[in-house]
């Protein structure tokens, strides 16, 4: 079901979304991406490479600020999704692991598209640098 | 090891050809804890699958150890959504190579082009080669 993305308006701010990280998710998203760089499963690798232990895919972070695009918009069609990945998500080797927060402002409204501009973080700490998506109204 | 910066501008031989399936869509989905129905919006970074698989193949090339990168930045846009059924190849093009604190900066193109050779989806990211501590 689509959400009526043509009610929404410049500088509206939509719900947050918070969204459990553990090791078992990913493990799982691993083997759904095909992405087994071990420094997302090996805290003996990952602290070899200077990271402070097993961190999140930023591909994984990223997938779930899509899925917060996606529920907000009830599924619109992505135009465009962008961002940096500044600050790892460490991921501890227990039963909770860290919550990822996906936030985000109407940027604008134009041509049929929607630009949401959002902020996406983890224990409070901004984790993706001007991550951005672009949705067909 | 540093990567050589004559690697610029080259573009790797293309991936061989992917069908996207329901199946695959709905794994990984799953995996985000995203909303997804047959025939429904595919993930939006779904294409990281075909263009990890590109860069997998450029790091063998290359001759670079999976676990010395970290992803620095990601964009995908898009020409047309992704429908399963699909059959894609992914063509990496290296777009720029700088050298910080004994790290490479690797900016890279990985273009998704469909059975036709018509594009579908321009992904660019930028990769973090982390150089050997104290090397």
């Amino acid at each position: 079901m689509s959400a009526d993305l043509s009610t929404w308006e410049a500088g509206q701010e939509l719900e947050p979304r918070t969204y459990p990280v553990t090791r078992a998710h990913l493990v799982r998203y691993a083997g759904a991406s095909g992405d087994f760089n071990p420094i997302h499963w090996s805290d003996r690798i990952a602290t070899t490479v200077g990271l402070p232990g097993v961190i999140a895919h930023g591909m994984f972070t990223q997938a779930l600020t899509a899925r917060a695009v996606a529920e907000w918009t009830g599924g619109a069609e992505v135009v465009e999704l962008t961002a940096k990945f500044t600050n790892p998500v460490v991921v501890p080797d227990d039963d909770t692991g860290v919550e990822v927060v996906v936030a985000a402002t109407v940027r604008s409204v134009e041509d049929g598209l929607v630009t949401l501009a959002l902020t996406v973080t983890s224990g409070g700490t901004k984790v993706l640098g001007n991550p951005r998506a672009v949705v067909r109204a | 090891m540093s990567l050589d910066s004559t690697l610029v501008g080259r573009t790797f031989p293309a991936t061989q050809p992917y069908r996207v399936s329901e199946e695959k869509v709905a794994e990984f989905a799953a995996a985000s804890g995203t909303p997804y129905e047959p025939g429904g919006q595919v993930p939006a970074t779904f294409p990281i699958v075909l263009a990890f698989a590109a860069m997998n193949d450029f790091l063998d090339t290359v001759g670079v150890d999976l676990s010395r990168i970290v992803h620095g930045e990601q964009k995908f846009a898009y020409e047309r959504p992704l429908v399963a059924g699909d059959v894609l190849t992914t063509a990496l093009t290296v777009a720029s190579l700088r050298q910080i604190g004994g790290n490479d900066i690797l900016g890279t193109r990985s273009d998704v082009t469909d059975a036709d050779g018509t594009l579908v989806c321009s992904t660019s990211a930028v990769l973090v080669h982390r150089g050997e501590a104290g090397a």
